[in-house]
């Protein structure tokens, strides 16, 4: 166990070390580098930008500049933003928290919907749900999340008014009503895509387990299919899907700035979408090199509760 | 529900096989491949030939006829905020958005499979160096990384589909990297190396050529996933910039006439829709027909 999670987080290392190789690559691929925003300003001469890159080390060689920018990123110093001169970390801190709700809401739908399509599918398999169930999941995939929010806010929000059309809550309305009723929209149209991956994937696990010896000696005992179902054949296709919730993570941050937009809610997609738009790039790279640390911890975090939970995983 | 289903879970294992349905659900899935194959073909058809045939331009403004509704006088798809023709629009965009997702999918396919084939026949470090690069490249959420590299070119068609190229790739690179991995141990494979032919001979000639199937597999996926990527950044206004219409960028100002105008949201997603679906459900059959697993 302690070994496997010794090689697992070593291997997390490297791969974090590729990230910031990648990121520190397209920093510096911006056509004039860090100073591209700079290079913009009226009346700024070639020897005025050629002092601030010394100012700022960038007449430094590239290995050099590479080791302190990742030095400052593992202390903390993402650079300030250049849009108000705030820490880019304490930004991205401050839009996490709207993403995270939206992920949790989406995927809790994800994975209770998911799943019970998934279940389903497998124990009437070839059945006509499971064919309508397959056919839908492709369709779901194929669906723009941004144009499927619009259409979800035409019907709900514009014709029969039942939803808010955006935003996170009414300003001024504090209850816990008017913040449950912006969620919904969103968290829908965002666990859209999700509850397609998460079925297939349920379906195909429950397939694994369902011709299972213990599961034919469970019913060869006379147990009700009932309890077999749930705590035989469940149980156990469910365990498999902890890595799964781990790999849907840039699926799901991906799909988080869509909807985000389309839904004008205040979350790191936004920010992503609002730094872009002013070229600004210590906050743009931050999001980016912020999106796939998620995406690795989540990816880490995944196997070794997978490992936890399953005894008989040990992967070298 | 579920609890419905469960006195006929004992049978289901048994019935599972069915012949009939399993025949239905073959069928099914040959048909809807089929359907993706029709739908692709005419929907380049359309945006090929169609603007021909309409008397509408795509750019001609027309500000006496704004918003002008669908299956009205004139316009059958009704017009946009300037008065343009939409299906005239829906036709050129379609030009723009399959040309972005065929011409993505050849050069994404090539660096995957160049990457692959290499990381797969040299295996060791530059295996291993190259598969993590893949790994760390799609720890980056697509549209994160897409957008990131959005602002560093200026948007044109060429620039758009080079880094829509350069996020797709790693896929394939996966797919054909276990392909030449398993298939260089093969005889015929060693038999090569034995009689001297050179690396380039064996990877070209002896071991891409068995793993075609899964390459075309992968490569009629990239065309959906393109075509996706492009709407996306296009619609949130980084990508085909207007007037040139894409599917993705006539969806950008939508949202605003949306009680107004609905239409103008409702036929480009559609169209969207219909081809992303299209070459997933193709991509979906020729796995079933090539890959015998």
């Amino acid at each position: 166990m302690a070994s496997y999670l010794v090689k697992r987080a070593i291997q997390s290392l490297i791969l974090l070390w590729l990230v910031s190789m990648i990121g520190f690559a397209i920093l510096h691929l911006a056509p004039g580098g860090p100073l591209a925003q700079f290079a913009l300003t009226p009346g700024m001469t070639d020897a005025d930008l050629k002092r601030m890159a010394q100012q700022m080390g960038l007449d430094r060689p590239l290995p050099i500049q590479y080791l302190e920018w990742a030095w400052r990123l593992l202390c903390g110093d993402w650079g300030n933003s250049y849009r108000d001169s705030k820490p880019v970390l304490s930004i991205i801190a401050g839009h996490l928290g709207a993403t995270f709700e939206l992920m949790f809401a989406s995927t809790t739908i994800a994975v209770l919907l998911g799943s019970w399509v998934g279940v389903l599918g497998a124990v009437r398999r070839y059945s006509l749900f499971d064919t309508l169930a397959t056919v839908g999941a492709m369709i779901a995939l194929s669906i723009p999340t941004f144009w499927f929010g619009l259409i979800f806010i035409y019907i709900f929000s514009v014709t029969l008014g039942w939803l808010p059309a955006g935003s996170r809550f009414t300003i001024g309305d504090g209850s816990l009503l008017d913040y449950a009723l912006h969620l919904i929209a969103p968290s829908i149209v965002l666990g859209f895509v999700t509850v397609a991956i998460w079925s297939r994937f349920m379906r195909a696990s429950m397939l694994d387990v369902i011709n299972q010896d213990y599961v034919r000696t469970a019913r060869a005992k006379g147990l009700p299919e009932r309890v077999i179902l749930v705590k035989h054949t469940i149980r156990n296709a469910i365990l498999p899907m902890i890595t799964i919730a781990g790999l849907q993570l840039p699926t799901l941050l991906s799909g988080a700035l869509v909807t985000e937009t389309v839904f004008t809610w205040p979350g790191m997609g936004r920010l992503f979408l609002d730094s872009i738009s002013y070229r600004d790039y210590p906050a743009v790279m931050g999001i980016l090199m912020c999106s796939a640390l998620l995406v690795l911890i989540g990816s880490l975090l995944a196997d070794v509760l997978y490992s936890v939970a399953d005894p008989r995983i040990r992967l070298d | 529900m579920a609890t419905a289903s469960i006195p006929h879970a004992a049978t289901a294992t048994a019935t599972a096989t069915r012949p009939g349905n399993r025949a239905l659900r073959r069928f099914l899935r040959h048909r809807l491949a089929l359907f993706g194959l029709v739908t692709i073909l005419l929907l380049s058809l359309n945006s090929g030939l169609g603007p021909l045939l309409n008397p509408f331009d795509d750019l001609y403004i027309d500000v006496m006829h704004r918003f002008a509704a669908p299956f009205g006088d004139s316009h059958l798809l009704g017009t946009d905020a300037l008065g343009r023709d939409m299906l005239a629009r829906l036709m050129m965009a379609g030009r723009v958005s399959l040309t972005v997702g065929f011409v993505a999918m050849i050069i994404s396919t090539a660096i995957g499979t160049t990457i692959g084939a290499i990381a797969g026949y040299y295996g060791r470090f530059i295996g291993a160096a190259l598969m993590r690069t893949v790994d760390a490249m799609l720890c980056f959420p697509a549209i994160f990384l897409l957008l990131t590299l959005a602002t560093l070119v200026s948007p044109s068609l060429t620039t758009i589909t080079l880094i829509i190229s350069l996020t797709a790739w790693m896929e394939v690179a996966r797919v054909v990297e276990a392909q030449i991995r398993s298939l260089r141990e093969r005889d015929f494979a060693v038999a090569a190396e034995v009689m001297g032919a050179s690396d380039a001979r064996t990877i070209f000639r002896e071991l891409l050529p068995n793993a075609v199937a899964p390459i075309v597999v992968a490569a009629t996926l990239i065309v959906a996933r393109a075509i996706l990527l492009e709407s996306y950044v296009s619609f949130l206004g980084y990508g085909i910039q207007p007037p040139v219409a894409s599917w993705g960028n006539m969806l950008n100002n939508a949202q605003q006439y949306l009680t107004t105008a609905p239409w103008l949201a409702i036929f480009p997603g559609a169209m969207i829709t219909l081809a992303v679906t299209s070459f997933n459900f193709l991509g979906d059959g020729l796995r079933d027909a090539l890959d015998p697993r």
